[in-house]
C-alpha cells in the first residue's frame, strides 16, 4: 500500500495538480469567509466559523471528484492497471494507497483553514469567545466528509476510463449522498412516515449532528460505513475481469 | 528424471477461455522450461494475448490451469506472480514519472532489496544510463520499450511474459533488444508473443503456434521446419536436357516438377535426402550437375500452412 501510496502523492505534487487544488480551496474559503459580504465573518458578526463548515462541503463536492478522477480511469485508459493488478499486491492495498493519497492531499489542503480559527479566536468579544469544542467536532466531521467524497469519487473513477466521465459521474453521487436525502425526504409522501430515516441516509444529517460537537458514534459508524461502501464496490468494479 | 519436471516453470493445461459465446482459448496446453525462450505464434485474435493475460493473472481462466514454478496462477496468485516478469502489449507506462522513480515505485511493490543498487543495475543493463533522469512521457518508443523490459526484469523474476516486445521499433532497437531477450532466455524462462516470424527464428528455441484459440503446432525451431512442412524439396539444374519421367526414377522421389529450362523441383519425404541419389542419378546418366540444392523452409512457410 505504501509504494502506491508515495507514488499518487508524488503525482501529485509533481504535477499542478496538488497546488491547484489547495490553493484553489483556500482561496474559495478566503474569499467567502472574510471578503464577501454576505457570507463573511466580518460581516456576520458572530464569532463563529460557520461559514467554513456550511460552505466547504459544496466545495469539496467539486474539488475532490477533480483529484480523484484520474486515480483508477487513468490507468484504465493508458493500461497500466494490467501492470499494476499484476504485481504481487492485493487490490485493496492499491485501492488503499490511491484512498490515503487523496485523503492526505484534501487534508493538508484543511491544514491552513486552523489559521482561521485563531482569527476568529483573536476577534472574538470578548477575545477567544468562540465554541472550541464545536470547532473541533465540525473539522472532524468535514474529515469524516471528506473521506466519504474521496471513496465515492475512487468508485466512480474505477467504472470508467474517462476522467470527465470520473469526475461528472463523482459529482453527483457526492451530490447525491450529501443532500439529495435531505431534500427527498422532505416530500409530501413521505412525510410522517420515513422522512427521518430517508433523511438520516444522507451525509448532511450526519455531518450537522457532528459539527455541533458532539461525537455520536452513530455518526461516524455512519461515515465509516460509506467509506467503506464505496470502497467495496470499487474493489468489486476493479475485479469485474475476473467475472 | 525428476531435473527435467523441475525445470519446467511455466505448466498450462487444458486452458479455455470464453467471452460471452466465443471460446478466445479453447484447451490449449504446453509447457516452458528453464533457460528457453519460447515464441508464441499466431495470426491477430488468435488467443496469443489472451494466453498471456491469464499466465499473469490478470484475467481468469474459465477451465484449466495454469501453474507458474509450480504455484496455480489462481490459487496462489500472489506466489505466481511474485515469479513473474510482465510486459503488456503496448508496453503501458506513467508517462508523468521519471525514469529511476518508476523502476524505484516497481521495486517498492515487489519489496525487491537494496531498492537503488538494483534499479541502477537495471538502467544499466537496458542501456538506459543516460536517460535515467529523464520522464518516460520523453523518452522514444525505443526507449520506453527498454523501460518496459527494465520493470519486467527488475525483481528478477524465474519467468518472463514478453507481449510483442519489438513491436514499432527501428531495426537496429529490434537487434538490441532481441540480444537482450536472448541473453536473459540462458537464465530463465521466457515467453514472447509475436507475429514477426522472423523473430522467432531469430531469438526462439522453441515455438508454439497457435490459431483460433487451439494449438496448432508446438515443436523446437529446427523440428518445426522439417516437420510441418511435411515434405523437402531438392532444386537441381542440369547443362543437358533430361525429362521429367527420367527424373522420377530416382529413388524417393514423389514428384516432378519444371523450374524452367533444365531446372527442375523435386519433392520427397522430408525424413529422406535425396541429394545423394541425385548425384548418383547425374553420374549415371552422364548428366552435368551444374546446381543441386536442398529448400531451406521458414517459419513463415510452416505458420501459413498452419494458420490458413
Amino acid at each position: 500500500m505504501i509504494p502506491v501510496f508515495l507514488k499518487e502523492i508524488n503525482a501529485f505534487f509533481a504535477s499542478l495538480i496538488g497546488y491547484v487544488v489547495i490553493g484553489t480551496f483556500l482561496v474559495i474559503m478566503g474569499l467567502l469567509m472574510w471578503v464577501f459580504p454576505e457570507f463573511s465573518i466580518p460581516d456576520g458578526n458572530y464569532a463563529s466559523l460557520d461559514t467554513l463548515f456550511g460552505i466547504a462541503p459544496m466545495v469539496f463536492m467539486f474539488l475532490i471528484p477533480a483529484v480523484t478522477m484520474r486515480s483508477l480511469a487513468e490507468e484504465k485508459q493508458t493500461g497500466t492497471i494490467e501492470l499494476l493488478v499484476t504485481r504481487p499486491v492485493t487490490d485493496w492495498q492499491i485501492v488503499g494507497g490511491k484512498f490515503m493519497a487523496a485523503f492526505v492531499l484534501v487534508v493538508i489542503a484543511l491544514l491552513p483553514t486552523w489559521l482561521y480559527y485563531f482569527s476568529v479566536w483573536q476577534l472574538g468579544a470578548p477575545q477567544g469567545n468562540i465554541d472550541f469544542g464545536g470547532t473541533l467536532g465540525s473539522f472532524a466531521g468535514l474529515l469524516f466528509l471528506a473521506g466519504a467524497f474521496v471513496s465515492i469519487g475512487i468508485f466512480a473513477s474505477s467504472l470508467t476510463n474517462n476522467q470527465i466521465v470520473a469526475f461528472v459521474l463523482a459529482t453527483f453521487l457526492c451530490f447525491f449522498v450529501y443532500l439529495a436525502f435531505d431534500y427527498l425526504s422532505r416530500l409530501p409522501i413521505f412525510f410522517g412516515k420515513t422522512d427521518d430515516i430517508i433523511q438520516s441516509m444522507g451525509i448532511d444529517y450526519h455531518y450537522n449532528s457532528i459539527s455541533r460537537g458532539s461525537l455520536d458514534t452513530r455518526d461516524i459508524v455512519y461515515f465509516l460505513s460509506v467509506i467503506a461502501f464505496f470502497f467495496a464496490a470499487t474493489l468489486l468494479s476493479l475485479g469485474k475481469r475476473k467475472w | 528424471m525428476g531435473l527435467s519436471v523441475f525445470s519446467v516453470s511455466v505448466k498450462v493445461s487444458e486452458l479455455v477461455k470464453t467471452y460471452e459465446s466465443q471460446r478466445a482459448v479453447d484447451g490449449i496446453s504446453f509447457e516452458a522450461r528453464k533457460g528457453e525462450v519460447l515464441g508464441f505464434l499466431g495470426p491477430n485474435g488468435a488467443g496469443k494475448t489472451t494466453t498471456m493475460k491469464i499466465i499473469t493473472g490478470y484475467l481468469p481462466p474459465t477451465e484449466g490451469r495454469v501453474e507458474v514454478c509450480g504455484f496455480d496462477v489462481t490459487a496462489d496468485s500472489m506466489a505466481a506472480r511474485a515469479r513473474i516478469g510482465y510486459l503488456p502489449e503496448h508496453n503501458p507506462l506513467y508517462r508523468e514519472m521519471y525514469v529511476r522513480e518508476y523502476l524505484t515505485f516497481t521495486a517498492g511493490l515487489h519489496k525487491v532489496a537494496k531498492v537503488a543498487a538494483r534499479v541502477d543495475e537495471m538502467v544499466e543493463r537496458t542501456g538506459l544510463v543516460s536517460h535515467r533522469h529523464k520522464q518516460i512521457g520523453e523518452l522514444s518508443k525505443g526507449y520506453r520499450q527498454r523501460v518496459g523490459l527494465a520493470q519486467a526484469m527488475l525483481h528478477n523474476p524465474d519467468v518472463l511474459i514478453l507481449d510483442e516486445p519489438t513491436s514499432g521499433l527501428d531495426p537496429n532497437q529490434i537487434v538490441e533488444i532481441r540480444q537482450l531477450i536472448k541473453d536473459l532466455g540462458k537464465e530463465k524462462t521466457v515467453i514472447l508473443s509475436t507475429h514477426i516470424l522472423g523473430e522467432v527464428e531469430a531469438v526462439c528455441d522453441h515455438a508454439i503456434i497457435i490459431n483460433k484459440g487451439r494449438l496448432v503446432a508446438d515443436a523446437p525451431i529446427q523440428r518445426l521446419k522439417e516437420q510441418f512442412v511435411g515434405q523437402s524439396i531438392v532444386t537441381v539444374e542440369f547443362a543437358e536436357k533430361t525429362n521429367a519421367q527420367q527424373l522420377s526414377g530416382i529413388r524417393s522421389v514423389k514428384s516432378v516438377e519444371s523450374a524452367g529450362d533444365r531446372r527442375w523441383k523435386l519433392s520427397s519425404d522430408a525424413s529422406q535426402d535425396i541429394r545423394a541419389d541425385v548425384f548418383s542419378f547425374a553420374v549415371r546418366n552422364q548428366l552435368t550437375l551444374l546446381e543441386l540444392h536442398k529448400e531451406v523452409f521458414s517459419v513463415e512457410d510452416v505458420f501459413q500452412q498452419l494458420t490458413r
